[in-house]
C-alpha cells in the first residue's frame, strides 16, 4: 500500500496558503478557506493516529528514491501526535485571529503566513531526512520572519532584525553540522545515520558533532545558554502570532533534540545526556527567575516557555522509559497550554490596552469567565492534579529518580511551586483587588475572543482527566524514542 | 585541495564574524551572505572533491563526483537567497520607519 | 530615479535593450528545457528571465515597464507554487509514491520524436517562484526610491 497520506499534513496547509495569496482581497474567503482546510487537516491528523496506532510507523519515500538515499517521510506516533496538537493550536489561534486581525492586515498575507508556518512545523515532525529538516526549518522560519513583522510597528521591526540575525547564524551553523556529519558518515537519512554512527563507535568526533546538534537545535528550541533572543522577539507580535510562536517553534527545536538525541548519538550516553540534563535543569531555572522577576503578563508567560522547554528536556536526558514517557506527555500539554495562555493575555491585552499588570486589576468582576479560565490555565501549567501538566512532570521526575539525578529532579519539581507563584501573581494583581481597567472594550466583543480559549482548555482539561484514554498512544510514541531499532527497521525496510 | 578550501571557507567564516560584529546594519546584512557562503564551500568541501564527471544519464566515465553536496549546495543557497533577500526588505523598512542602521540604537526593548 | 538637475542620456542603453531582451529570454528559455539531462533547469531560467526584465527597469523606468508588463508577481509566485504542488499531486492519482516522476518518448507531429518528462512540469513552478519571488524583492526596493 502506498503512504501518500503522509504528505497531505504537509500539503494541504501549502496548498492553502497559495490559494489565499489569490484571494488576499475577499476577507470571507480567506476566513472561511482557511477554516476549512485547519479542520481537514486535524481530521487527517486524526484518522493518520489511528493509523499508525494500528498499524505501526510508516514511511513515504519521496519521489521513489530508494530509502537512504532519497528522502523519505516517517509518521511514527511522537511526529504524528505532534502534528495533530500544532494542527489543533493552529485552528484555536485561527478563531482568534478572525477577530482581532483586521482587513489592512488580512490583505497582506497574514493567513497564508500561518498556513504557511504550519506547512514548515509539520514537515519538521514528519521528515526522517536531516537536510530536509533543515529546508522545512528554513519554510517555517520564513513565514515566522514574516509574520513576526507583518504589522510594521516600530518594535516588531526592531525585534524582526535581531530574531533573522539569530536565525540566520543558527541556520548556517546548521549547514555547517549536516557537512559535518556528512563527511563522517556518508549519509543523511536518519534511520541510516543511526545505523553508522553506532558502527562509528563512541569517538571524540561524533560527541562534538552531536554538541553542535545540541547548539543549532538549542537555538530554535531556546534552551539555556541559547534563549537571549526570544523574549524581546516574542514581545513584539501581537497575541495570536505570539501564541503560534510559543506553542509551535521552540518545541520543533525541542522535538529536533529528541529526535536527534534518542535515535543518532546515542554513543556517549554518559556525556551528552548528562550534559543536556543539566542545561535543563539550568533551562528551568533561569526561566523560572524570569518569570518571576517581571511584571508584565506577556513576559511572565515567555519566561514560562523557558521552563516548559527544561521540563521536556529533563526528561529526554534520563533516557529511561518513565523519562521519556513524560515528555511525551509534556511536549503535548505544553503546546496545549502555551497556546492557551497567550491567547488568554491576548484577551487581556484587547480589554485593557496593556499588559503591564501595574496598569490593571480587578479584572473578574467584569471578566469572570476569563478569570476562572486564566485561573485553571495557571494550575494547569503548574502541574497540579489532576490536570494535564501534572502526568507528565510525575513522569519525567520518576525518570530523573530511576536515572539517580536526585538534585536534579528536585529541581524541576521545585520549579513547579515557582511556576504556580509566577501566574499565581498574575491572578492576584491582575484579576482580584480594586477594579482599575483602562480601557474598556466592550463585553460582547471580548466574549467572542473566548471561544477559541475555551476550547483549548477544554481540549487541556480532557488531556488531564484522560489520561486513561490517552495512555496508550503515548506509550507507543514512547517505545520508538526508546528503542531506536523500531524507527529503523520502519524506514528501510530491511 | 580540501586544504586550501577549508582555509577558504575559514577566512570567510573569520570576515563574517567581523562585520557581523559591527554596528552598521548593511554590514551585518553582508556579514550573514559570507557566512552561508562559507558554509557551502564547507559541505563541498565535506564531500569529498575530486575530479569526474556530472552523474547524469548521458554521460560514460570511469569516474563520478557526489552528486548530493551539491544539490544541499543548490538549495542551501536558494534558501539564503531568499532569507538574505528579506533581510535587506527589512533593513530598509526599518531604516525608513525607524530612522537609523546603527544597532547602538535599535538596543533594548520598550520595557523598563 | 532620483531626481538630479542632469537629464540623463540612456539612448545607448535603450536601444541595447530592445535587442538583447529577447536574446536573454530565449536564452532563458533554452536552460529552461534544457535542465532535464544538462546544466540549466527552472530556477536558473528564472534567474535570467527575471534579470532581463530587471535590464528593462534599469534601461526605462519604472512606470513605462508596468504599462509594458501590468503584472503582480506575487500572484506569479504564487501560481508557480501552485504548479509544483499540483504536479505532485498527480502521484496520488497514479498510486505511487508523492512527487514520483517519469520520462517517456512522444511523437509530435512537426517536432518529431520528443523527449518529455514530468519533472519538466514541477520546473515550470520553479521557473515561476523565481520570477515572481525575485521580481517582487526587487520592485519592492525599488519602487520606494
Amino acid at each position: 500500500m502506498n503512504n501518500n497520506i503522509i504528505i497531505l499534513p504537509i500539503i494541504i496547509p501549502m496548498i492553502t496558503a497559495v490559494l489565499l495569496i489569490f484571494f488576499n482581497k475577499q476577507e470571507k474567503v480567506q476566513k472561511y478557506l482557511s477554516a476549512v482546510s485547519s479542520v481537514i487537516n486535524i481530521g487527517i491528523s486524526v484518522f493518520l493516529v489511528h493509523y499508525v496506532h494500528t498499524n505501526g510507523i510508516i514511511s513515504l519515500e519521496v519521489g521513489d528514491w530508494k530509502a537512504p538515499f532519497g528522502i523519505v517521510l516517517v509518521a511514527d506516533m511522537y511526529a504524528i501526535l505532534l502534528v495533530l496538537t500544532a494542527n489543533i493550536i493552529v485552528f484555536a489561534c485561527l478563531l482568534f485571529s478572525y477577530k482581532i486581525v483586521d482587513y489592512n492586515r488580512s490583505k497582506f498575507f497574514y493567513y497564508s503566513g500561518v498556513m504557511f508556518l504550519l506547512t514548515g512545523v509539520s514537515g519538521a515532525f514528519l521528515t526522517g531526512d536531516l537536510f530536509n529538516l533543515f529546508v522545512f526549518y528554513e519554510v517555517m522560519l520564513m513565514s515566522s520572519y514574516f509574520l513576526i513583522v507583518h504589522g510594521n510597528s516600530k518594535p516588531q521591526l526592531r525585534e524582526t532584525i535581531k530574531y533573522i540575525l539569530v536565525n540566520v547564524i543558527s541556520s548556517a551553523l546548521f549547514v555547517i553540522s549536516v557537512a559535518f556529519l556528512y563527511a563522517v558518515t556518508g549519509t543523511l537519512n536518519m534511520a541510516d545515520l543511526s545505523l553508522r554512527v553506532a558502527e562509528l563507535g563512541s569517538s571524540g568526533i561524533i560527541a562534538a558533532i552531536s554538541i553542535m546538534y545540541l547548539i543549532v537545535f538549542g537555538l530554535k528550541g531556546a534552551i539555556f545558554p541559547l534563549f537571549f533572543w526570544m523574549p524581546g522577539s516574542y514581545q513584539a507580535p501581537p497575541a495570536a502570532v505570539t501564541a503560534l510562536f510559543g506553542a509551535l517553534l521552540t518545541k520543533v527545536g525541542v522535538y529536533s533534540i529528541t529526535r536527534v538525541f534518542t535515535l543518532i548519538f546515542l554513543q556517549d550516553i554518559a556525556f551528552t545526556h548528562t550534559f543536556i540534563a543539566w542545561l535543563a535543569v539550568l533551562t528551568i531555572i533561569f526561566g523560572v527567575i524570569g518569570a518571576i522577576s517581571f511584571s508584565d503578563i506577556k513576559q511572565i508567560v515567555i519566561y514560562n516557555i523557558l521552563t516548559g522547554v527544561g521540563v521536556i528536556l529533563f526528561g529526554v536526558s534520563t533516557m529511561t522509559e518513565s523519562g521519556l514517557e513524560g515528555s511525551v506527555y509534556y511536549m503535548i500539554h505544553d503546546m496545549i497550554i502555551k497556546g492557551l495562555l497567550f491567547l488568554l493575555v491576548g484577551i487581556v491585552f484587547s480589554i485593557t490596552g496593556t499588559t503591564n499588570l501595574d496598569k490593571f486589576s480587578g479584572l473578574i468582576k467584569k471578566y469572570p469567565t476569563l478569570g476562572w479560565m486564566f485561573f485553571i490555565a495557571a494550575l494547569a501549567l503548574a502541574g497540579i492534579p489532576p490536570l494535564s501538566g501534572f502526568i507528565g512532570k510525575l513522569k519525567i521526575v520518576q525518570g530523573g529518580f530511576e536515572q539517580g539525578e536526585f538534585v536534579l529532579a528536585f529541581a524541576v519539581l521545585l520549579s513547579s511551586l515557582l511556576v504556580l507563584y509566577s501566574v499565581m501573581k498574575i491572578f492576584i494583581n491582575g484579576f482580584w483587588g480594586e477594579e482599575k481597567i483602562p480601557q474598556v472594550l466592550e463585553t460582547s466583543q471580548v466574549k467572542s475572543l473566548y471561544v477559541p480559549a475555551a476550547f483549548l482548555l477544554a481540549l487541556s482539561l480532557f488531556y488531564g482527566l484522560g489520561t486513561e484514554f490517552i495512555s496508550s498512544y503515548i506509550k507507543q510514541a514512547e517505545q520508538v524514542l526508546l528503542s531506536p531499532d523500531l524507527y529503523i527497521e520502519a524506514v528501510l525496510k530491511e | 585541495m580540501e586544504i586550501v578550501t577549508s582555509i577558504v571557507a575559514g577566512i570567510l567564516f573569520m570576515t563574517a564574524t567581523y562585520l557581523m560584529l559591527s554596528k552598521s546594519l548593511l554590514r551585518i546584512i553582508i556579514g550573514t551572505g559570507l557566512l552561508s557562503h562559507g558554509a557551502h564551500l564547507l559541505i563541498l568541501t565535506m564531500g569529498g572533491l575530486k575530479r569526474g564527471t556530472v552523474p547524469l544519464l548521458d554521460e560514460h566515465a570511469a569516474s563520478y563526483v557526489d552528486p548530493l553536496p551539491q544539490a544541499l549546495i543548490l538549495t542551501a543557497i536558494v534558501i539564503s537567497f531568499g532569507v538574505t533577500a528579506f533581510f535587506l526588505v527589512l533593513a530598509y523598512r526599518s531604516y525608513q520607519e525607524l530612522g537609523t542602521d546603527d544597532m547602538d540604537q535599535l538596543r533594548g526593548n520598550d520595557q523598563k | 530615479m532620483k531626481k538630479t538637475g542632469l537629464k540623463t542620456n540612456d539612448l545607448i542603453l535603450q536601444t541595447i535593450t530592445k535587442i538583447v531582451l529577447f536574446i536573454v529570454i530565449i536564452f532563458s528559455f533554452h536552460l529552461f528545457f534544457a535542465g532535464h539531462n544538462a546544466p540549466g533547469g527552472g530556477f536558473i531560467g528564472g534567474l535570467i528571465t527575471s534579470g532581463a526584465i530587471v535590464l528593462l527597469l534599469i534601461a526605462f523606468d519604472v512606470k513605462t515597464v508596468k504599462a509594458i508588463l501590468p503584472i503582480n508577481y506575487v500572484k506569479v509566485a504564487a501560481f508557480g507554487l501552485l504548479i509544483a504542488i499540483l504536479s505532485g499531486i498527480g502521484s496520488f492519482l497514479f498510486g505511487v509514491p508523492f512527487l514520483s516522476h517519469t520520462h517517456g518518448h512522444v511523437h509530435i507531429p512537426v517536432l518529431g520524436d520528443t523527449h518529455l518528462a514530468t519533472a519538466v512540469i514541477f520546473d515550470l513552478g520553479v521557473y515561476f517562484v523565481v520570477v515572481g519571488v525575485t521580481m517582487t524583492i526587487i520592485q519592492t526596493i525599488g519602487e520606494t526610491e
